[in-house]
């Protein structure tokens, strides 16, 4: 579907909706299974930020490439990777999709181009213009969306990059995921300029706000994005805002935000609006959103199956993939 | 308590927000807890009902404990919660690809504590039974490096033995021993016949490799003997005399051409009459290829010298020091000899006992002797 | 037959070569193209190519380093050149986080077929900023390949064999030698890049070394011969992964090693190389390994003090007088 025009019919509704249950409802198991110590490390839920990828992932084709951040589990099954593959490499299981060997953070795809799972703010930015650029050179008219928090807009390489994809043309969509906090630490506090999407314009990048609680303006935007980047005509810019009902990660009191703060942001999430709007219009009904819910705790259980399921790598494979095997 | 970070091990439960009989919900925050981070709101996984709260408020409990039993939908949410080892195998860690084979010399092989030695000259040294005591360093500091013990060691034989090196350790040793040792000598004669019968019958039922030299007998004999002797079987230095536990006798061994060698069998009192005579076999063959270890040659606590077929009659042997004593043993000659007052032919051997007078004396040198003769009338208790 | 050229020639005729050999390959870097290289390597190369291959980037280590690493995970054969290793640090992110993490950390999935080359050393009254010699660090890391060539012949030779690998390699090339003619033989494939090469055969120390500083052990061997010491001279060429093996070889046949590292001493490269010949060549040993490295100091920029500080012809013949002892 190409286009800038959205037909929000019934099927369409369905599975935006479905969509966002499914990585509501996956981010949920997992702080569940976290406290349970099923999975360890750092884990960061992206529950509240939904619209967001489900939007954009829908402007994508099966050639573009995606990388994306730490807070990544979304975005990774929004793409097409295996829920149980997700779970099992936050079990750690070697049949999770990095082999249990990244965890929550390092999620990685190659059937689907999923290229992480990066944990260092503002690291993925120059692997995209990187994947670009070698989309561009091989002539392919794939387009790389790269994902990042509004803390990576105060790094080196937010700069460095968008200065290149900017100046080479390169077809990347960029997609400044803003939800407000570098970890605890307010936009206002961090940046001189909190408008993110101005600083684009320094680079001549084309970028616009976008609604990042509302799914349609989000997939709106990134099919006239991605239609845009297409055609040759260099990076985009998204700046979607957005808001995280979780904490940073799982062990995190929110010392630094109010809770009537969050409780505003929850009343107008994303899924609760869409849902109702649909409900309103006709679009779906109850046993439409009963049923996704079913199909999505299904998918969720069958995951966690999965991953239980799952075996430990031997240790004696340890050093597999450090390089080659034929010159290690 | 559920885990909210790897880093957490506890936490308090500030405050229930939820009460016994209370119906809950899925996602329902139920009680809050404080970390070292602050306080965290806990949330409920399970719909159900609150049958009892298992942790009263202000209590600090660890990460896994159960906090309240919820009974409904989720039943086995209680046991749940509690934490679920993960059955990592305890897998050897990767064995190291770097580290070489581990040699260990031990420190005793130095006698000087401040003898300064290469690792390369350390390990040369104890491959070739080379002491590095003596030998010049050349290396900074005065170090023994491998071309100082490689210039030490005992030329390769090109004749079997450097002969005049051995002349000169002959030379150094025997005049040492008459310069120091007060000697003094015993000799007795005795009647080789029934051990000469007793052995003739061993072997003539054994193919020759496995036959047993008369000389065997003798040395089989005086290390029994000497147990019962002890100032015969030790060594004297720096002034007073140790005796050994062990008995590890030395053999005389000419070499051809001129020297002679006496390294020890180890032990020999507990060896059979087969095992000494292979390892006498074995010690003759490499004493006269020149391939024999320098700890042999130091290792004997006293020393057997029998002279064989191509002897004499008697030999006054020379101990060699630290040694105390040394026993020479004749060829086996026909002599006269009286059996029921008649004179008639035996097979005899005459033994001479000489000893070091500092040590022992010449009563109970006799009795060794005679001991020694009582061991070879009975052969068969060899 | 062998050919005499520079080893910046040597470089750039490398560079020219692998271009023409796959269309997939391309430079990138600070001033690769318009300006010819910080260096000259690759002066001529943008008429020749264009400035699609050739690819100016601006002053953005982490940025275009990252971006070369992207490329080769979409496909390409990038050869990255960052100006000098004292750069590389604001590009450390990439290389070390992105580049040699990733085929590990996503199970094998992917790989980074990128080949970062940069310059390395001090010697050139630079001071402190300018004359790091860092490719000890990078060689701390699992996941590169991090060589060093210090022939004219290896200078040719290597860059094709880095871009064979399917994971990152780091090319630390020590701005000394640019200048420096050595022959070429027709036959690189017989160059062993992977192999420590012994440049000098010896008997009584093993001057254990790599990049600029072979040819300060060449000299002082030279010299050292004159008063009856016969040095061995090893050359690493690659960093990572260590050739154990030539090392304890040639430490097993002299009894003395002498590691020569322009890096500083304190958790360095030379202190790496020591422990394996303690751990692996311990009973070869006649004498304690020594190293001579950089004083422990910011690279200072007057002459003398310059040259005081980076391990020197005579200091090498000194301590491989002392080893040798005599």
């Amino acid at each position: 579907m190409t286009g800038t025009k959205l037909r929000l019919d019934h099927d369409h509704c369905r599975l935006l909706l479905k969509q966002m249950l499914r990585v509501r409802r996956f981010e949920e198991k997992c702080a569940e299974l976290y406290t349970r110590e099923k999975i360890r490390g750092f884990l960061h839920l992206y529950i509240g930020e939904e619209a967001v990828a489900t939007g954009i992932m829908q402007a994508l084709g099966e050639e573009d490439a995606v990388v994306a951040t730490y807070r990544e589990h979304g975005h990774a099954l929004l793409r097409g990777v295996p829920a149980g593959e997700i779970m099992a490499e936050m079990y750690g299981k070697q049949e999770g999709c990095s082999r249990g060997r990244g965890g929550s953070m390092h999620l990685f795809h190659a059937p689907t181009r999923f290229y992480g799972g990066n944990a260092i703010v503002g690291g993925g930015l120059p692997m995209a213009v990187g994947l670009a650029l070698a989309d561009k050179m091989q002539g392919k008219r794939n387009i790389t969306v790269c994902f990042f928090g509004e803390g990576a807009a105060a790094e080196g390489e937010f700069h460095e990059s968008l200065n290149l994809a900017a100046l080479w043309d390169l077809p990347v969509l960029f997609v400044c995921e803003n939800n407000l906090y570098a970890m605890g630490t307010a936009l206002d506090l961090s940046e001189s300029e909190t408008d993110i999407h101005a600083k684009a314009a320094s680079y001549k990048m084309p970028s616009e706000i976008v609604d990042g609680m509302n799914v349609v303006d989000v997939e709106v935007a990134a099919r006239r994005s991605v239609d845009a980047i297409r055609e040759g005509n260099g990076p985009v810019f998204l700046e979607c805002r957005t808001y995280r009902f979780r904490a940073h990660s799982m062990f995190d009191p929110e010392l630094y935000r109010e809770k009537e703060e969050v409780k505003k942001w929850t009343e107008i999430g994303p899924i609760r609006r869409f849902q109702s709007w649909a409900l309103e219009a006709g679009e779906l009904n109850q046993t439409d959103i009963d049923a996704i819910e079913e199909e999505v705790a299904l998918e969720v259980s069958e995951a966690v199956a999965f991953a239980e399921a799952g075996t430990w790598e031997p240790v004696t494979d340890l050093l597999h993939d450090v390089g080659a095997e034929a010159r290690t | 308590m559920p885990s909210l970070g790897a880093d957490m091990e506890d936490g308090i439960l500030v405050e229930w927000l939820k009460a016994q009989g209370d119906t809950v919900a899925r996602g329902d925050i139920i009680a809050v807890v404080e970390t070292e981070k602050g306080a965290i709101e806990i949330e409920i996984f399970e719909d159900g009902k609150i049958e009892e709260l298992l942790v009263p408020e202000g209590r600090k409990v660890p990460v896994g404990s159960p906090l309240a039993k919820i009974s409904g939908a989720g039943e086995a949410a209680v046991s749940e919660i509690a934490q679920q080892a993960i059955p990592v195998e305890a897998a050897a860690p990767a064995a190291p690809d770097t580290t070489a084979e581990i040699i260990i010399i031990p420190p005793s092989m130095d006698k000087d504590p401040d003898l300064r030695a290469s690792p390369a000259a350390r390990l040369f040294a104890r491959e070739h039974e080379i002491d590095l005591e003596g030998i010049a360093g050349t290396g900074p500091a005065g170090a023994i490096q491998l071309r100082d013990v490689e210039a030490a060691k005992p030329a390769p034989p090109k004749r079997g033995i450097d002969l005049d090196a051995m002349r000169h350790a002959i030379a150094a040793a025997m005049s040492r021993s008459k310069r120091e040792i007060p000697h003094y000598y015993l000799t007795h004669r005795i009647n080789v016949e029934a051990a000469q019968n007793w052995l003739e019958n061993y072997n003539r039922q054994r193919p020759p490799p496995e036959r047993i030299l008369f000389g065997a007998l003798l040395v089989k004999a005086t290390a029994l003997a000497i147990r019962d002797y002890p100032e015969f079987n030790g060594l004297y230095e720096q002034g007073s005399f140790r005796t050994s536990q062990a008995v590890h006798a030395g053999i005389a061994i000419a070499i051809r051409g001129g020297g002679l060698a006496a390294p020890a069998i180890q032990n020999a009192d507990r060896l059979s009459l087969a095992e000494l005579m292979v390892q006498m076999r074995d010690l003759i063959g490499r004493v006269r290829r020149g391939s024999f270890r320098a700890s042999e040659l130091t290792s004997s606590t006293m020393t057997v010298n029998s002279l064989g077929d191509r002897g004499v009659e008697g030999v006054l042997p020379i101990i060699y020091p630290p040694q105390v004593a040394i026993i020479g043993f004749g060829k086996i000659i026909e002599q006269p000899w009286v059996v029921d007052s008649q004179i008639v032919l035996r097979p005899i051997v005459q033994m001479t006992l000489a000893a070091d007078h500092r040590v022992s004396d010449g009563h109970r040198g006799g009795l060794f002797l005679n001991a020694i003769a009582e061991k070879l009338y009975a052969p068969e208790s060899l | 037959m062998s050919r005499t050229m520079t080893y910046r020639e040597a470089m750039r005729e490398a560079i020219r070569e692998a271009m023409n050999a796959d269309e997939k390959v391309f430079l990138m870097g600070e001033d690769v193209g318009h300006y010819g290289g910080c260096y000259a390597v690759s002066k001529g190369l943008l008429d020749e190519f264009g400035p699609d291959r050739i690819r100016d980037t601006p002053l953005s280590e982490s940025g275009f380093t990252g971006a070369g690493i992207g490329a080769a995970l979409g496909g390409m054969r990038p050869i990255v050149e960052i100006m000098t290793c004292n750069f590389a640090l604001l590009a450390l992110d990439q290389i070390m986080n992105t580049a040699a993490t990733m085929r590990h950390m996503s199970g094998g999935q992917y790989h980074v077929p990128v080949v970062i080359r940069m310059a390395t050393g001090a010697g050139r009254q630079l001071a402190a900023q300018h004359s790091h010699s860092l490719e000890g660090w990078f060689a701390h890391i699992p996941g590169l390949r991090v060589l060093a060539p210090a022939t004219v012949a290896d200078a040719r030779a290597m860059l094709a064999r880095a871009l064979e690998d399917p994971d990152p390699v780091l090319i630390f090339e020590n701005a000394l030698l640019y200048n420096r003619e050595g022959d070429v033989p027709d036959d690189l494939a017989a160059i062993d890049i992977d192999h420590a090469s012994i440049r000098r055969e010896g008997s009584d120390i093993s001057l254990i070394t790599y990049g600029g500083s072979l040819w300060k052990c060449m000299d002082a061997a030279e010299e050292l011969a004159g008063i009856g010491v016969s040095a061995e001279v090893l050359d690493l060429r690659t960093l990572r992964p260590l050739d154990d093996a030539a090392i304890m070889a040639s430490v097993a046949k002299t009894r003395r090693a002498l590691i020569v590292d322009e890096g500083w001493r304190s958790g360095s490269l030379s202190a790496e190389i020591m422990s394996r010949i303690i751990e692996q060549g311990f009973w070869t040993l006649d004498t304690p390994p020594m190293r001579l490295c950089s004083a422990e100091v910011p690279i200072p920029y007057a002459k003398h003090m310059e040259e005081a500080a980076l391990p020197q012809v005579s200091g090498i013949v000194d301590a491989a007088r002392k080893l040798v002892g005599g």
